[in-house]
């Protein structure tokens, strides 16, 4: 059944999102911290057990697979969504602000992405 | 007229089915058309978004883009929090856990240096343009880390209401960027790979700006870039307040 899927996609989603707000709690920072994050374990974490298997062969999983389809779609409307006239008043600063930490941040994505693993990370430019 | 105007903002989840989707359509359709497929059709739907959230936003003066004007309120709806967080975590399906061990310790380095970098980044900006008092500064550095860290870290030391909108607006500049920037970029900082796309959600940050990134470089690699950077703003907003306010206050 499809609603299965459905179900325990949501259930983890909820349970997530509440472990995230605990969590948030404990360190005393108003913000939900990694709910998402752990909910999404929590899905890869049970969909590997043979006891939930009911839950996410077949057609359970077009419940989960569904939603997972219809994640480019709600990106586009979250993009419709944001307030981007707010950002482009923010005036020069807000902008310059944000567009360096942007810049900064990618350049770091190779130097870090080497931790922890041997074999080295493509140098920029590099064509494949 | 009226009776279809009844009808669209009665049905407005369904109208914003449709309208995303005549949307996805017609990005492919330039996509193959007009590129060779050679800027992704997702890219371009995101990139149409973000536009229209801009003239929305200006027609009605509201703060949620297109979905301020009434016929559209569905969009507020499919594209909100929880419909978003609901289809990250639907991508997580089929990902395999030893991938993301692999690149644990990197992940979580890259979420420290990711808000200490931006926090860094927005502070010398901030002191650039004449703000020289600490609050202020470490307001509008922390929005430079999320538009959600900026007013929480804002509201948590006394800033201004101003110098609050002020990190939101950098905040929003972030996020948007990384939306637009990430599948231009993604070949330079060899973003291909689980590994990589973990460290890059944990630098970014910014929820909204990762899955769209993703989401117009490879989808492959969303579940891995949004598992690191969902704890991002939680730890932003941990750091904002205390140790960098203090070491900002330290310094200046």
């Amino acid at each position: 059944m499809i609603i299965y899927g459905v179900a325990l996609l949501s259930a983890c989603l909820v349970v997530g999102l509440y472990l995230g707000e605990l969590l948030g709690t404990i360190l005393n920072v108003d913000a939900n911290v990694g709910g998402v994050g752990i909910a999404m374990l929590l899905l890869v974490v049970i969909s590997s057990k043979k006891s939930f298997a009911g839950f996410v062969r077949g057609e359970s999983g077009a419940g989960i697979k569904f939603w997972s389809a219809m994640y480019i779609p709600i990106v586009v409307a979250m993009a419709a969504r944001q307030n981007v006239a707010a950002a482009i008043d923010g005036g020069a600063m807000a902008i310059l602000a944000g567009t360096l930490a942007v810049v900064v941040s990618f350049a770091l994505v190779p130097l870090i992405s080497k931790i922890g693993r041997g074999d080295p990370v493509p140098a920029a430019g590099e064509t494949d | 007229m009226d009776a279809l105007v009844t009808v669209l903002t009665r049905n407005y989840l369904l109208v914003a089915f449709a309208v995303v989707g005549i949307t996805v359509w017609a990005s492919y359709f330039i996509s193959r058309k007009f590129t060779a497929g050679r800027i992704h059709g997702s890219a371009i739907a995101i990139t149409l978004g973000l536009v229209a959230a801009y003239f929305g936003g200006r027609a009605t003066g509201g703060s949620a883009g297109v979905a301020d004007i009434p016929v559209l309120a569905g969009i507020g709806l499919m594209g909100g929090g929880m419909m978003r967080d609901f289809a990250i975590v639907a991508t997580a399906f089929g990902v395999h856990l030893d991938e993301l061990k692999k690149a644990g310790i990197a992940g979580v380095i890259s979420i420290l240096a990711g808000v200490v970098v931006s926090f860094l980044v927005g502070a010398i900006v901030a002191f650039a343009f004449g703000y020289t008092d600490p609050v202020s500064v470490t307001t509008i550095a922390a929005g430079a880390v999320t538009y959600i860290v900026g007013p929480v870290t804002g509201a948590a030391i006394g800033a201004s209401s101003e110098v609050v909108a002020m990190s939101v607006a950098a905040g929003l500049v972030k996020s948007i960027l990384v939306m637009i920037g990430t599948p231009l970029v993604a070949r330079f900082i060899g973003l291909n790979n689980p590994q990589s796309a973990m460290v890059y959600g944990g630098l970014m940050g910014t929820t909204s700006g990762v899955a769209a990134g993703l989401a117009a470089t490879d989808p492959k690699l969303v579940p891995y870039g949004a598992m690191t950077a969902t704890f991002y703003t939680g730890v932003g907003c941990l750091l904002g307040p205390s140790i960098l306010f203090f070491i900002v206050r330290a310094v200046i």
